[in-house]
């Protein structure tokens, strides 16, 4: 029988909904914490140090506060949501792909900073002996920089995908925490634990949050170690 | 002229200033530590934006700032290799090889891989990671790397300078091979005499950013006042000379333009080649009458056309061998006391 029923049907949509958010926080966030971990590490360019505290600022601000101007700027009135909402329909308030926009915000950070690291360990004098092989700048990128950061790419992208998992505060602040649209597994917990008998639920909930989170970093850190096998001690 | 490079770059400290031009061939970028010798090869490459400058390599013009040209590095068509080797972890050799083949479009040739590969004698290494390979074989992989891209001209930056002693005169070989069997212009820095007295044809000494000398080869280093340079110890001349005869007892004969005979220990070329002699100044022993009764094999008449006494006890004579067409230089260190007699 499937799916298996030691979660009930409310349980598993939760299950499903968490995964789906987070899956998608990190995959769409991925592309622009390369190219932010690349800005940071290499770039030269004013502005850098702002783009620096933007990135970092989910860190350490409160959540909730985060969730807050993501709600003032995304919501149906917001200056970026208004506009959403006109011209292309994409409404991100209380919807589950505002949950994934919350998650993949805070977990941002996390992702930039394991990318980073990868970036500033590359041996820039290989980029250039590949420019002198007649590579231009973006196939050296493609061709050198990136297979030489995918040990970091993929650490930060199952850290950026374990705190999408448990984020709570923005997600919550900003998409409430509407049952089958944006309850995922923390809001789900909290609010089983606010109702009577609820306990049950929350602990298998949390059984299943540690389980995915072991599996993560299990299935990073093996990746990670194919990855660094084939490019060798770089 | 194949190759013609003006730049001036201003570095905090350090300013380069040159302005050379060199034939066809292997050029020597010869110079001291710090004297620019990697600055100028990267001026070449285009790794260094100069400030001011003109680069043209056998007809191409690769920059000229007066114009406004300006080509980045990866549209010069280069062969560069570089002291560390630089092969691309992530890839296997032979990736590594056809690394630069990727990118020179319509300039495939499926035989010059293999060509190549047998020239550097790495064949066994191709399915390795860069990792697993040796000093010398990485220099290898990093020259087959750079001819297989299809290069204009081959830049050498000190390929040898990581290497011990052994994995030199292993390398070697395959540098004069390279000269030998493909036509690619060369510009090869380094300091030290013996790598340029035999690989180049030219030579360009730079002092504190600034061509202090250039011509053929053994005019440049059989030229006295660049021995300072050199390092008095590496001072000296060469010699053209053709292989007469490899005799029994593990000697070569050597006959010198002007007829004179040198006696060496087996040379690797066969009789009948010409072959290039480096003697340095400070084995040369000068005998004002015939000299008998000394185990020295090789005697060579000459006369003393010049003496340029320097700053320490030395004094560098130079020797006229020969007399008419087959004239040679040879130079000798000896003490100012016995320059004095």
């Amino acid at each position: 029988m499937w799916p298996p029923d030691w979660l009930s049907a409310a349980e598993w949509q939760v299950v499903g909904l968490s995964l789906k958010v987070s899956l998608w926080a990190t995959l769409c966030s991925l592309p622009f914490g390369i190219a932010a971990a690349v800005a940071l590490a290499r770039g030269r360019f004013v502005g850098k140090s702002l783009l620096n505290v933007l990135v970092h600022l989910p860190l350490v601000l409160p959540p909730v506060v985060t969730g807050y101007i993501l709600l003032l700027t995304f919501g149906r009135r917001g200056a970026l949501g208004g506009f959403l909402h006109e011209h292309l329909d994409i409404v991100l308030a209380f919807r589950w792909t505002g949950a994934a926009l919350a998650a993949a915000i805070m977990a941002f950070p996390l992702m930039v900073r394991a990318i980073r690291l990868a970036v500033e360990a590359v041996d820039p004098k290989l980029e250039q002996a590949a420019a002198t092989l007649g590579a231009s700048p973006v196939l050296v990128f493609f061709t050198v920089t990136l297979p030489l950061i995918l040990p970091g790419v993929i650490a930060g992208t199952v850290l950026a995908f374990a705190k999408a998992m448990g984020e709570f505060g923005a997600t919550i602040t900003f998409v409430s925490n509407i049952p089958g649209e944006t309850r995922t597994i923390p809001s789900a917990i909290y609010a089983f634990l606010q109702v009577p008998g609820g306990e049950d639920s929350a602990l298998r909930l949390v059984i299943v949050s540690v389980i995915v989170a072991v599996g993560a970093l299990l299935a990073s850190e093996l990746l990670a170690r194919r990855v660094a096998g084939r490019i060798g001690r770089s | 002229m194949s190759l013609s490079v003006r730049l001036l770059h201003e570095f905090p400290g350090f300013s380069l200033n040159v302005d050379f031009s060199a034939p066809s061939g292997v050029t020597a970028l010869f110079g001291r530590s710090g004297s620019g010798k990697t600055t100028v090869i990267n001026g070449v490459a285009g790794l260094l934006r100069a400030d001011q400058g003109r680069v043209e390599v056998d007809g191409a013009l690769l920059m000229d700032t007066e114009n406004g040209v300006w080509r980045p590095p990866h549209k010069r068509q280069l062969g560069y290799v570089f002291q560390e080797g630089r092969l691309f972890p992530h890839l296997t050799v032979k990736q590594n090889l056809l690394y630069g083949r990727l990118f020179s479009r319509g300039r495939r040739d499926g035989a010059q891989l293999d060509r190549v590969v047998d020239m550097l004698d790495i064949a066994n290494l191709l399915t390795r990671q860069p990792d697993a390979l040796s000093g010398g074989e990485k220099q290898r992989v990093a020259i087959g790397r750079a001819l297989l891209a299809q290069p204009r001209i081959l830049l050498l930056d000190e390929p040898l300078a990581a290497l011990d002693e052994q994995r030199k005169s292993e390398i070697l070989p395959y540098l004069e091979r390279l000269h030998a069997e493909t036509d690619v212009p060369v510009l090869y820095v380094s300091h030290s005499v013996a790598e340029v007295a035999r690989l180049a044809n030219w030579v360009i000494v730079l002092e504190h950013g600034q061509v202090s000398r250039a011509g053929p080869t053994p005019d440049v280093i059989g030229d006295p006042a660049v021995a300072p340079q050199l390092g008095i110890r590496e001072a000296g001349s060469i010699l053209s000379a053709v292989v007469e005869r490899h005799h029994p007892d593990g000697l070569s004969e050597l006959r010198l333009a002007d007829g004179g005979a040198l006696f060496l220990p087996r040379v690797p070329a066969a009789e009948g080649q010409g072959a290039h002699v480096r003697v340095l100044a400070q084995d040369v022993m000068i005998s004002l009458s015939q000299p008998e009764g000394f185990s020295a094999l090789n005697v060579l008449s000459a006369q003393v056309s010049a003496l340029r006494a320097g700053d320490g006890p030395g004094t560098m004579v130079r020797l006229r061998l020969g007399a008419g067409e087959g004239t040679a230089d040879l130079q000798a260190r000896i003490t100012a006391r016995s320059a004095a007699s």
